[in-house]
């Protein structure tokens, strides 16, 4: 869908940028918001850009710079760091061969870290774009990336 | 041994929650249909007097909170119900168990305190990582309009109501409610100063009413079986039950609704299934970031919203998260103190340099410093000057973990505990 008409599914009303923002971002094959998105929407809530801008830059799940097909996060909670978060963020960062914040370089996945994801009771948890993993281990790790790459999440 | 009370979690599990239909023949709606018939005061009075008390970890009366709004600014064209759906605190899921299980319920309750209020429109704040929450209470709202529990007239009563979700963006302080006023109108996250309460000046400037998931959810219930019932569960200052989300080293975490007065050692050891491996229990993080460690001797101290304000301790959220005797507490509180840092929004100075100071200090707390007794009272008396300086809840929290791991744990945190 292109920006324009992914915009125009929300009515021109300012409390609106939210969710266009959101909706711009999940239609980019990259997972981010353009500098054009940001000037069409200012111009479309008659918004200045620099608020846009603000707004967008503002919230932590929103990118203005390209990232993966996948955006892996990894809650990094107090429950999960008990239950070794640190150890799944190191799985991932070397079967990735990336570091936390970098996208790899066939740009299939970015890996971010998150604040608590609610999924305590089966922690260590972490969410690949909508979808949430739960009790996580080396194992099962493996698994689910490959599924990622395989295409078959 | 102890057990659940479940009343707001009765249907979790064993209904479909996919279908409105299913939740009509558990008894759903009857509350909504009963409070229709009901001058909005009388819904008021009924809460009033049930006791219920707000159950995002303020614990505010919510029939007075509903009182102030339906008597804000008469003047104004319109008032708004907003549900806070925005848990964030670490450690809670409890909103999520209800929005992926029952949603039905808060929706009900919803819709029932928009009745109360007097609100024609209302939006349904919701973190955008609960992704089946969103769905969820999407089909519901859906389903509500279908069968007329929503929209015009509603029940033939007259009544008017318009709802709507509205999704976060990943921002723990969004869900402090006037924070969360602000991304409602599509604006940054910074909180605003107070008064205005949004019960006088709210979202769009009009009087608002902002409920947690758990709260709205006893509103049927309370509707329609009547402020008696519900004051036979819990205790005389805090009736009804809360639900309580327990995790890290025990054998069974998870979601627990209790009435309120259980002990810390019940709820690990009756329901949490002990503590993992068998391990000796060291402290839990009491009501999230934003609550405070207890250590061994407060096992046996009945969690209430009371009992633990007297010791100096919180029950917030609910949340409980349980540390065994190999895990070191400073890490955890790092992890707090990190916490804060990242959501800090950086319009109180204060907080934003304190919450980036408070972690440079945790670090050479854990590293090599000549006198870590004084480096630990620097970071109280810090945090103690954020508490008071800063305009919202996010910088008068560090104090609160800080404070009582110093209070339990200071030789672990300063050192002198390790051979």
């Amino acid at each position: 869908m292109s920006i324009e008409s992914t915009i125009r599914q929300f009515r021109p009303e300012k409390h609106n940028l939210l969710m266009i923002l959101h909706a711009l971002q999940n239609s980019h094959p990259k997972n981010y918001l353009t500098e054009e998105a940001l000037s069409n929407t200012a111009r479309y809530l008659g918004l200045t850009k620099s608020a846009v801008y603000g707004v967008a830059s503002y919230y932590s799940m929103f990118s203005l710079t390209p990232r993966g097909k996948y955006i892996i996060r990894v809650c990094v909670s107090p429950v999960c760091e008990l239950l070794k978060a640190k150890e799944v963020v190191g799985i991932l960062e070397k079967e990735l061969g990336i570091t936390t914040g970098q996208t790899t370089p066939c740009g299939l996945f970015t890996l971010e870290h998150s604040e608590c994801l609610g999924q305590c009771q089966e922690a260590p948890s972490m969410m690949i774009n909508e979808k949430v993993y739960n009790q996580l281990d080396a194992n099962r790790i493996n698994d689910i990336l490959q599924g990622f790459r395989q295409h078959k999440p | 041994m102890k057990q659940e009370t479940r009343i707001i979690l009765k249907n979790a599990g064993r209904i479909d929650p996919g279908s409105i239909d299913d939740y009509i023949a558990a008894g759903g709606y009857e509350g909504l249909r009963k409070a229709l018939g009901m001058k909005p005061g009388a819904v008021i009075d009924e809460l009033l007097e049930a006791g219920l008390r707000g159950r995002g970890g303020a614990g505010f009366s919510t029939g007075m909170k509903q009182r102030f709004t339906s008597k804000g600014c008469l003047e104004c064209p319109r008032r708004y119900v907003v549900v806070n759906a925005d848990e964030g605190e670490p450690g809670t899921f409890k909103d999520r168990i209800i929005m992926e299980q029952d949603h039905h319920l808060y929706l009900e309750g919803t819709i029932i305190a928009a009745h109360a209020i007097r609100a024609s429109r209302g939006y349904i704040y919701l973190r955008a990582e609960y992704h089946q929450s969103i769905e969820r209470t999407l089909r519901a709202i859906e389903q509500a309009y279908e069968k007329g529990f929503l929209g015009k007239n509603i029940m033939g009563s007259g009544v008017d109501l318009d709802l709507e979700i509205k999704l976060g963006a990943g921002s723990y302080l969004c869900g402090e409610e006037l924070t969360m006023l602000e991304s409602l109108e599509g604006k940054r996250g910074n909180p605003r100063i107070k008064p205005p309460f949004p019960a006088e000046k709210g979202v769009f400037g009009m009087p608002t009413l902002v409920n947690n998931v758990e709260t709205l959810a006893n509103v049927p219930l309370i509707i329609s079986k009547g402020k008696q019932w519900y004051r036979q569960f819990g205790t005389e200052r805090s009736p009804g039950t809360k639900i309580f989300t327990i995790s890290g080293q025990v054998n069974k975490p998870g979601h627990y609704e209790l009435e309120l007065g259980i002990s810390l050692r019940e709820l690990i050891d009756h329901l949490a299934g002990g503590m993992r491996e068998g391990k000796a229990f060291k402290a839990a993080l009491l009501g999230g970031a934003a609550g405070t460690f207890v250590g061994p001797v407060m096992l046996d101290e009945r969690l209430t919203y009371d009992n633990l304000a007297e010791k100096g301790a919180t029950l917030g959220s609910g949340a409980v998260i349980v540390m065994a005797e190999d895990d070191p507490v400073h890490d955890i509180l790092h992890n707090c103190l990190r916490f804060f840092r990242h959501e800090s929004c950086g319009k109180c100075v204060p907080c934003r340099a304190g919450t980036t100071l408070l972690v440079r200090e945790s670090e050479e707390l854990r590293a090599e410093h000549p006198d870590k007794d004084g480096l630990l009272q620097q970071m109280l008396r810090e945090a103690q000057i954020m508490a008071s300086t800063s305009l919202c809840p996010l910088g008068q929290s560090p104090v609160l973990p800080l404070k009582s791991a110093a209070k339990y744990f200071a030789d672990e945190l300063t050192g002198r505990g390790r051979a």
